[in-house]
């Protein structure tokens, strides 16, 4: 057991470590695309030359930070195959089918129009330049959204049924995988974050021209465009957040009360605004907080729209208390009943096995017949207790106020930025608000994890949302290797990160000594 | 210089290439990236397991099952 639970935490201690590396690449990926592609818009509508240089610079950072990001990816796959097999086999075709998508898309929409954006310069017309820059924008969002439908499934599975036979989840519904609720707002919601991300970045780097008092009036320019696109972005982040919200709400209640670390839930609850929990050891249902500062009747409204709508705490979803689509609890199966019929699954599968190799053919349709009933508890069957099925607490409580705040600093840094560009955009120049621009790239990124840690600490135990828990997803392996490939990783995402950054940092050194306008092709 | 369309093609990806200057550098990256990565990562640390343990998908959903069915254990607290 303890090797089993050894091999867990180190695997997923391994996945988290490989995933937050590839989340460092991709949403600057998305944005800042998209904020090329504004530039040589600026450039073919205007004819202005110097915005063709301003947009091979901010191309160039694209292309080294799209090189840099190029199969991180991968490695999650790999680790799918040795570290989590039985999750692989048992969610099959549905997780295969948005990946094998992606890589079609990946490798042909990207791989052809990159080409165009970077060698197509006075080799092809402004216009399919142009079009090339945008399609490139698109294929790099199109191609997150179908990673995000797979990771939204983890979370929402729908559009499937399970064949004991196969032991897999077999798709059903494409549409409905493809276009859950719960996909199309993550999606929507990361594609933005990468907006936001990008702007702040643009604006990070640019500040450190003006730093330098070099390139001052493309730095300048940069900054309006990148400022626009992270205003854009971060305020439909926050809309499409609150999309999130609602959808976490109706669909992993227990997320999102360990999001507000809340145990017993009521009408017209309250919003954490600022708080802090008190430590596991002494926190209680009824008295979680060592200090906060509340916004009454917060949540209800976040989640239902209005004031009086309940929230369920921790301890009300553990006795089986939900929400119906007016708001109002309802009483469902407890954790505990859960539990009886997951095991229930899973002793009509090892029935099934049984029946299988006897060659009983009646046994099996029955046994299958009884794993189907209690499918929607599967996952139950694994936790020892229903107190299992609370995820961290405190990281998620926290990350989801980092992830608030730093969202909240960047929206005023922002705005700051767009007032001081169009109002007084000498104080541009100013030494301490390139500095908070500097800063502010190391906030976006903070900002940008810890909404990632909210969504998949928060998911907890589950790696399929009732359906398997994380434990039940590992592979047969040993914790000692696991403990090799984690630091291997370590080592090579180290080395990898910094020839990464040396690379684009050289490149952003030596613009200084150039003219970014003017560049010699 | 060629006129037909894939002729065309082909002069845009070797000029392009030709004239990378940071691109050098990039690709160099990559692919010392995908050699870590296929040539030793994939290779000798990252086994399909199941695939290379059984010999067909009904071995592979039998093994699964008996795993989920009783070899998998308990969740525990501390997985979180």
């Amino acid at each position: 057991m303890n090797d089993l639970l050894g091999v867990v935490d180190w695997s997923r201690a391994q996945f988290a470590l490989t995933a937050m590396y590839h989340w460092l690449f991709v949403p600057l990926t998305i944005g800042l695309s998209v904020i090329v592609a504004l530039m040589e818009t600026i450039y073919v509508r205007t004819g202005n030359a110097r915005w063709k240089g301003i947009t091979q610079f901010w191309m160039t950072l694209f292309g080294i930070n799209f090189a840099c990001g190029v199969a991180t990816g991968l490695i999650l796959e790999f680790e799918f195959g040795t570290n989590w097999s039985n999750y692989s086999w048992f969610v099959g075709d549905i997780f295969g089918a948005p990946l094998a998508i992606e890589g079609i898309l990946a490798f042909f929409m990207e791989a052809t129009f990159v080409a165009v954006m970077f060698f197509g310069w006075n080799k092809v017309s402004r216009g399919f330049h142009l079009a090339s820059s945008w399609l490139t924008a698109l294929g790099v969002s199109l191609s997150a959204y179908w990673i995000l439908v797979a990771n939204s499934w983890m979370q929402y599975p729908v559009g499937c049924d399970f064949d004991p036979a196969q032991m897999r989840n077999v798709m059903t519904d494409f549409m409905a995988v493809a276009f859950s609720p719960v996909a199309v707002n993550k999606f929507f919601h990361a594609v933005f974050s990468g907006w936001t991300l990008a702007g702040v970045f643009v604006i990070g780097v640019s500040s450190w021209l003006l730093w330098r008092r070099s390139n001052v009036e493309a730095a300048k320019s940069s900054i309006r465009v990148g400022a626009w696109v992270g205003l854009a972005g971060i305020l439909l982040t926050l809309w499409t957040g609150h999309g999130s919200a609602v959808e976490v709400a109706r669909v992993q209640p227990m997320k999102l009360a360990a999001m507000e670390g809340l145990y017993r839930g009521s009408n017209g609850q309250s919003l954490v605004g600022v708080g802090v929990l008190k430590p596991e050891s002494s926190r209680t249902a009824d008295d979680p907080m060592s200090f906060s500062i509340d916004i009454p009747c917060g949540l209800s409204l976040l989640v239902y729209g209005n004031t009086t709508g309940f929230v369920p705490g921790i301890d009300d979803i553990i006795d089986g208390v939900t929400v119906n689509a007016q708001g109002d609890s309802i009483h469902g199966p407890s954790y505990a009943d859960r539990i009886v019929m997951g095991k229930e699954a899973r002793k009509a599968l090892g029935d099934y096995e049984a029946a299988r190799k006897a060659g009983d053919t009646a046994a099996m349709e029955s046994a299958a017949a009884r794993v189907q009933a209690y499918y929607s508890n599967f996952g139950f069957g694994y936790l020892p207790s229903p107190e299992a099925a609370v995820p961290n607490v405190g990281l998620t409580f926290y990350s989801f106020r980092v992830m608030v705040m730093a969202g909240g600093y960047l929206l005023v840094f922002i705005l700051l930025v767009l007032f001081l560009s169009y109002r007084c955009n000498k104080w541009l120049e100013n030494k301490w608000i390139c500095l908070l621009g500097l800063l502010s790239i190391a906030v976006v990124w903070v900002c940008s994890q810890s909404g990632w840690i909210v969504a998949e600490v928060g998911r907890q135990p589950w790696v399929i949302q009732d359906l398997m828990p994380t434990s039940a997803a590992i592979s047969g392996i040993s914790k000692s290797w696991v403990q090799t490939t984690f630091w291997i990783f370590a080592a090579i995402f180290t080395g990898l990160l910094i020839a990464e950054m040396s690379i684009m940092l050289r490149f952003i050194g030596r613009s200084v000594k150039r003219d970014i306008e003017n560049p010699k092709h | 210089m060629s006129t037909t369309v894939p002729g065309r093609i082909w002069a845009l990806y070797r000029d392009g290439f030709r004239s990378m200057t940071v691109g050098r550098s990039l690709w160099a990256l990559i692919i010392i990236k995908l050699v870590i990565f296929f040539a030793v990562l994939k290779l000798f640390f990252f086994p399909d397991i199941l695939g290379t343990e059984y010999d067909n998908d009904t071995d592979r959903a039998a093994a699964v099952r008996m795993s989920l069915a009783d070899g998998a254990g308990s969740l525990t607290e501390t997985n979180q």
